[in-house]
């Protein structure tokens, strides 16, 4: 490893953070790489805000340790820390025209006013607020507000920019256009970006990579590729996307393939698709996207995994059909069929055949409780 | 209905009014009466206009001493009480539990200190200065008149600082200011507009206060102590025209308030 990519990296070594006998943070070890646009994603209460008011200095951990590079920092407090926060609140100075609040950090580092002008306007362009510099930020919509946030917070340059979900005052439609936007920025300037969001889609949508949370720890991490089609962990095979899971025990058979047998027989699944060390109860699963249905009776292809099962509901949504089927012990399965004109559609009633190919199932850790989708700060 | 209901609501407004200003508008209007023999004393029969007043203004003894007594009285306390208040009422918002060990005891003197009949603050306060031997002058007055006005600054303050948005300090230090800068470029700024008003009312408290200030002046006599002691004798017309002043003075500070909420609504 050289030095160069040494001093860039941050690090979270071991890091608890308790408020009272609340555990917010739990031994969290976690690497931040230079330019990334790393997400951290779970529900209220997983301890995401708490992470990153710990790298912006607001929190200091109650063990454990963060590294700008070689650099301890742990208890450096913010003013003195080359890390900016964007606000879910924004936070900006409304006793300040929108220039004002940009040019905040420049000033404090020393810039005259003049000096910083230059610079303010350049930012205003990046975030598409020309002209706009002598407003109010209470003359701004919500829309706007979030971008002189975001630019009182890049005209800084700093090591990481820390967003603590910062769509979440703004509906459906803006937030679809901010997202590109954002991530159209943080590609433009190379900054490190770490995005807080319980918001599944946002944080696929922009990320590099995606750090899932619970209950304080991390419960998978990788690009949003890898942690949705190998997802470590039943509340990760849940929280991100739709999962069909059926808990098995897990036989560990000679050959590429490991199989878990359950209540209907069993499944196979590759090797590399169950995370290292997992043995005995666990949950086998797919997604509902890459599962067909075909009529009861028919034959099953060699290269796939299937169970009977009964359609209780079908919906067309469009671009598809979605089903959910009944396995005979009670089991509900969501099937997703791309309405690409393929003839079979049973109606609700109909015995059907669940298969998918036995490369697209997984095995997961059993949850012991998974709480279901936020939708506040933690 | 509605629009006899308004004719009354305006009637009554009206009446309310004109009892507030009578006492006050008589009193600027009586600063222009004459005096037609004898000692000069306050008349309310009507002699005739004269401006003798206003040009005579410093030749009352111990008059013109006293005023400025009042003001200098007035602004320094309410320096001390703004400062010190405004700093107690931070405390009280920001903290609490074990940083912040007694903080019920000091809210509950703060109510005590404006629920308590002010004589047994003069009296009290007298008593104290007495048994220690501090002369009694201006340094007892800044002291008294400290106390009983701290409490509202920090009332004031403190109403201006529950709505308060913590992360804009965040977001200051975030952005590299120092603590002190922080609160010099935003949190000062943000509740200037309560530290104002209490310092207004810390004015205007100590200006026209009597009980406290004639137990603790000692020779040295505020412009109300003053007034009292000549009251006695009559009090001369130079009395209404350095309370018209007064009243000039607080009106402009009202109307100057008013027009920075104002500004203060509009860009917020």
């Amino acid at each position: 490893m050289t030095t160069e990519n040494r001093s860039s990296t941050i690090r979270l070594n071991r890091v608890t953070k308790s408020f009272g006998d609340v555990t917010a943070v739990d031994d969290l070890s976690l690497e931040i790489r230079e330019g990334e646009f790393l997400s951290l994603l779970g529900p209220s209460g997983c301890g995401k805000t708490t992470t990153l008011r710990m790298l912006g200095g607001f929190e200091e951990p109650t063990s454990g340790s963060i590294y700008f590079g070689d650099v301890d920092v742990t208890h450096v407090p913010p003013h003195r820390r080359d890390v900016n926060t964007v606000f879910q609140s924004y936070a900006l100075f409304p006793h300040m025209s929108v220039a004002d609040n940009i040019a905040f950090g420049l000033r404090r580092k020393g810039m005259s006013k003049w000096d910083a002008a230059g610079t303010v306007a350049d930012m205003l362009t990046l975030v598409d607020l020309e002209g706009r510099g002598d407003r109010k930020p209470t003359q701004l919509s919500g829309g706007q507000q979030q971008r002189v946030a975001l630019a009182r917070s890049l005209v800084n340059h700093p090591k990481l920019l820390l967003l603590d979900e910062p769509m979440s005052a703004l509906d459906a439609k803006l937030r679809k256009t901010m997202q590109i936007e954002l991530k159209r920025i943080q590609t433009q300037v190379g900054i490190t970006f770490l995005y807080v969001t319980h918001d599944q889609e946002e944080a696929m949508t922009m990320s590099d990579r995606i750090v899932v949370m619970n209950h304080g720890r991390i419960e998978g991490s990788g690009s949003p590729r890898e942690v949705y089609e190998h997802p470590a962990t039943e509340f990760v095979a849940t929280f991100l996307g739709a999962s069909n899971l059926l808990a098995g025990t897990l036989e560990t058979a000679t050959g590429e393939f490991d199989v878990t047998r359950h209540a209907y027989g069993s499944f196979r699944s590759p090797r590399h698709r169950t995370p290292a060390g997992l043995s005995g109860s666990v949950k086998v699963g797919v997604r509902p996207e890459k599962m067909a249905l075909q009529p009861a009776g028919s034959p099953v292809a060699d290269s796939d995994n299937s169970l009977a099962g009964t359609v209780i509901v079908s919906t067309f949504t469009g671009v598809g059909n979605q089903y959910l089927v009944a396995a005979p012990h009670g089991e509900q399965f969501v099937v997703y069929a791309q309405n690409s004109g393929q003839a079979f559609a049973p109606r609700s009633g109909e015995d059907v055949v669940m298969t998918w190919p036995v490369e697209h199932t997984f095995v997961v850790q059993p949850s012991k409780a998974v709480p279901a989708e936020g939708d506040s700060d933690d | 209905m509605s629009a006899k209901r308004g004719r009354w609501l305006g009637l009554y407004s009206w009446l309310l009014l004109a009892y507030l200003l009578v006492p006050i508008v008589g009193m600027i209007f009586f600063s222009f009466n004459d005096v037609l023999a004898g000692r000069p004393t306050v008349t309310f029969e009507w002699n005739g206009a004269t401006l003798r007043w206003y040009r005579e203004l410093t030749n009352v003894v111990g008059l013109p001493e006293a005023f400025w007594l009042s003001i200098r009285l007035a602004l320094a306390s309410m320096v001390a009480a703004t400062v010190i208040g405004t700093l107690l009422a931070l405390a009280l918002v920001r903290y609490e539990g074990k940083r912040f060990r007694g903080r019920t005891a000091i809210d509950q003197t703060l109510f005590m200190n404006i629920a308590a009949p002010e004589i047994v603050m003069g009296a009290s306060l007298l008593g104290l200065f007495a048994s220690y031997h501090v002369a009694r002058g201006f340094l007892t007055l800044l002291l008294s008149h400290t106390v009983f006005s701290i409490a509202y600054v920090t009332v004031t303050v403190r109403a201006r600082l529950q709505g308060f948005d913590r992360h804009l300090e965040e977001a200051a230090g975030d952005l590299g200011a120092t603590p002190l800068t922080t609160f010099r470029l935003v949190t000062l700024p943000m509740i200037m507009p309560g530290v104002l008003a209490g310092a207004m009312m810390a004015f205007a408290l100590s200006l026209d206060d009597f009980v406290v200030s004639n137990f603790v002046s000692g020779t040295t006599l505020p412009f109300p102590v003053w007034v009292y002691g000549a009251s006695r004798m009559g009090v001369p017309p130079q009395v209404f025209v350095f309370g018209t002043i007064i009243f000039l003075l607080g009106f402009a500070g009202a109307i100057a308030s008013l027009a920075m909420s104002r500004r203060a609504v509009k860009s917020v």
